[in-house]
């Protein structure tokens, strides 16, 4: 025997209602990754209004508490975050009954413009089994209503204009449209990664599509003064930034790469100066990643692009490493890669004009196919590089965006 | 902590602080209204507005506020070409301008305007009678800068003033003396200027704050339009507290002019000679140091990239100006020093060390001691 369905009663609340990838935050992680998800949230909509987030299945619903909230910002601010399906603004009911129901419907519909659509469905959808009415029953009969209300709307269950959600939980929830978000896992569900920054347009659209695949992503610049300025510094510290809107929070490391830069460019072949530059800078970001229990150093290479870029360069650059480097825009055209750089918001931070440590000695005519093992040769007599690279690790200053 | 970067802008002075506080908190009444509070804040920008005339030798009504050098030199470009367009669309500049009269200018060859650059020599001057031939019955103004920001070129104003005047009578001559105003005796009457922009920052004043003088009876138009604040000339309400700030600057800079000349001069011999004679391969750029403002010192160390050797200075807290950015065959080359026909070795490696009174010989020493260190370790690595 089914326990009563108690009524409330209250007035209908705007709200959003987040929907997350389900499949990715199963099992115990899933508080870890809905308490990630909530923080960017909260960090993304700092300033926009006073909000509350009630955590239901699946979803998140974002309660507009102050009544200030601009949803046409906030949702974009939402969409962007790592793992989020979509959202639908919509209206939460605490009167679930009946009548109440269809004049809420026929509100929402008076509200996204009903003069847009000419069919329409009702689909609900009852999570809590104690509510008295069954699903088909609740969408018959408030179809009925919206068909009395707007005659210009016909009913058509297979290809509707519009379909009207309505899911009875502890409230219901009335919406019509999903907008898409960037989908991707939650960041942190796929394990960590250690990005290298130059402060370049690739790096950040590296970093930006890892942490698309749940990779929760770190990074690493090399600092050169006075060959670099505090302002290049400051470009990568931005750039850092502007990605914790997809993904909530990035840790930087600065490290200082003077004193080994003009060590290798005293002891190698100058053509050759920046496959052992990279190589340097990948055993930097090995050693900090590991320490943070990374699994990949990530990068912006794509193939071809510069001299150091070429298929034998990445080689040499790679055998530096001691774990995997992925390089997810290792076949983007640097055309693809500014597109998705705009779209990131890091283009025109990578555009400010600083430069960073890989150009400011670089060859006139740099070596394009280096032979790995020419290279670990002349490696293996620069005796002081292990020093040079321990202190540079030693020396890395922290910056937690 | 060593400043060497006093054509960028100054520190203020401690008393132009109390000035600005005074007017922020205590009489901070808008000029424009009828009580007393807008009495007593109006009072106080009459003393200062004739604080500034007699810097200049000019009248108290031919000074207006403005918020800036570069407010005042679009101004005079934009001001003149808006009042004299029946009278012609000529204008006359030189390759070595600030860009606050140069794309004024270029904006107007756009609108279909005439623009002369005239060219410099390899010390910043331009040639008189260049300058005379390119004067023509349709031009309404000439602008020249009369200290060079990044080289200290100073050019000769009252020479240039009636070498145009001689062709047409009825042309505008407007200087601008951003770097000159407090640091070189300007006598507007004597020089034959009908326009002058200044600024309060680079004198040990406040930020946004400067003004335009320009000659009783010119026709040239405003450039701000609203209110009707300063005569009709300049609208906005007062900005009162930059403006009194801005006076007492001016009132203590012109009082220590003479003597800080000297001083100054003696900052920048030390260090131009220094430089010289103890880092090879470095050269003056712009007038000799005699015959240059003593404010400014454009040197070329060459082989060395001058945004690198500024970021190095920094480290030990000497703050300079690079003469050019990055690499001069890319954007960011100074267009001065291109001017001057000078090589990309010299314009990559130029670094412009400017001062004010308040530097000492000692700083200077302590400069050229780190100079030294630093550029013979950055000539150390080469591309």
């Amino acid at each position: 025997m089914a326990e009563e369905f108690e009524y409330k009663e209250g007035a209908e609340e705007k709200v959003l209602i987040v929907k997350y990838g389900e499949i990715a935050v199963r099992g115990n992680n899933r508080k870890f990754f809905i308490e990630r998800l909530l923080r960017t949230i909260r960090k993304n909509l700092d300033g926009m209004g006073d909000f509350y987030v009630v955590k239901e299945q699946g979803r998140l619903i974002l309660e507009d508490r102050g009544g200030e909230m601009d949803f046409d910002k906030v949702i974009p601010k939402v969409l962007c975050i790592m793992g989020i399906i979509g959202v639908s603004p919509g209206v939460r009911v605490k009167n679930q009954r009946l009548d109440n129901l269809k004049k809420v419907c026929a509100d929402h519909l008076r509200e996204v413009g009903v003069d847009d659509y000419r069919t329409f469905k009702i689909e609900t959808k009852r999570s809590n089994k104690k509510y008295p009415m069954e699903s088909n029953a609740v969408s018959a009969a408030v179809g009925e209503y919206i068909l009395d209300e707007f005659p210009s709307l016909t009913v058509d269950v297979h290809e509707p204009d519009i379909t009207v959600y309505i899911e009875l939980r502890n409230d219901a929830y009335v919406y019509s449209r999903l907008i898409k978000g960037l989908g991707g896992l939650p960041v942190g569900s796929s394990g960590k990664g250690i990005v290298m920054l130059s402060g370049g347009i690739d790096s950040p659209v590296a970093a930006f599509m890892m942490a698309k695949r749940g990779v929760d992503v770190e990074g690493v610049y090399f600092n050169s003064p006075p060959y670099t300025s505090e302002r290049a510094k400051q470009k990568v510290v931005d750039l850092a930034d502007r990605l914790t809107e997809f993904t909530g929070s990035f840790k930087l490391y600065v490290v200082p790469f003077t004193d080994l830069q003009l060590y290798l460019l005293e002891h190698v072949p100058h053509d050759k100066l920046t496959i052992f530059l990279k190589r340097a800078m990948t055993r930097v970001a090995c050693i900090l990643g590991e320490r943070d229990g990374a699994l990949a150093v990530i990068t912006g290479d794509s193939v071809g692009q510069v001299a150091s870029q070429t298929m034998q360069g990445l080689h040499a650059i790679s055998a530096a490493a001691t774990m995997p480097i992925m390089r997810p825009l290792a076949g983007f055209d640097k055309q693809e890669i500014v597109d998705i750089a705009r779209q990131i918001g890091t283009f025109d931070i990578s555009i400010r004009p600083y430069e960073d440590c890989c150009t400011i000695f670089v060859a006139k005519h740099p070596e394009t196919k280096p032979k790995t093992s020419v290279i670990e040769k002349i490696e293996a007599k620069l005796t002081d590089l292990d020093k040079y690279i321990n202190e540079a690790v030693e020396n890395a200053e922290i910056i937690e965006l | 902590m060593i400043y060497f970067d006093n054509a960028a802008t100054t520190r203020a002075l401690d008393e132009v602080s109390e000035k600005v506080e005074h007017m922020l908190l205590d009489n901070y009444g808008n000029p424009s209204s009828v009580s007393m509070m807008g009495v007593n804040a109006e009072r106080e920008i009459i003393e200062a507005r004739k604080v500034m005339a007699a810097a200049i030798n000019a009248e108290p009504d031919e000074i207006y506020y403005t918020s800036g050098g570069t407010e005042s030199d679009n101004w005079a470009v934009f001001g003149t070409a808006m009042g004299y367009i029946r009278s012609g669309k000529h204008m006359i500049t030189t390759a070595i301008e600030h860009p606050a009269v140069t794309m004024p200018m270029m904006r107007l060859k756009e609108l279909g305007w005439d623009i002369t650059i005239l060219g410099v020599d390899d010390k910043g001057y331009i040639n008189i009678d260049e300058l005379k031939a390119a004067v023509r019955e349709d031009t309404v103004l000439v602008s020249t800068i009369l200290i060079n920001n990044e080289i200290g070129t100073i050019q000769n104003a009252a020479e240039i003033s009636k070498a145009v005047k001689s062709v047409n009578p009825h042309t505008l001559y407007h200087v601008d003396a951003v770097q000159a105003f407090g640091k070189y005796p300007i006598n507007v009457k004597k020089m034959g200027i009908d326009m002058l922009s200044m600024s309060g920052h680079k004198i040990h004043g406040p930020k946004g704050i400067g003004i335009f003088y320009m000659k009783k009876g010119l026709k040239v138009k405003p450039f701000i339009y609203g209110g009707g604040h300063e005569r009709g000339m300049r609208s906005g309400t007062e900005n009162t507290p930059s403006i009194v700030g801005l006076a007492e600057a001016v009132k203590i800079g012109i009082e220590e002019q003479e003597k800080a000349k000297e001083n100054v001069m003696a900052v920048k011999k030390r260090l131009a000679e220094g430089i010289l004679a103890e880092i090879p391969k470095t050269h003056i750029n712009g007038p000799s140091i005699d015959e240059a403002s003593p404010y400014v010192l454009n040197v070329s160390f060459n082989g060395v990239r001058s945004e690198v050797l500024l970021h190095a200075l920094e480290e030990k807290q000497i703050y300079v100006s690079a003469g050019s950015a990055c690499n001069s065959k890319k954007k960011g080359a100074s267009s001065v020093l291109t001017a001057l026909g000078l090589s990309d070795v010299r314009i990559e490696g130029a670094i412009r060390f400017s001062f004010c009174r308040y530097n000492t010989v000692a700083e200077a020493d302590e400069c050229l001691k780190v100079l030294k260190e630093k550029v013979a370790f950055l000539r150390k690595y080469m591309r």
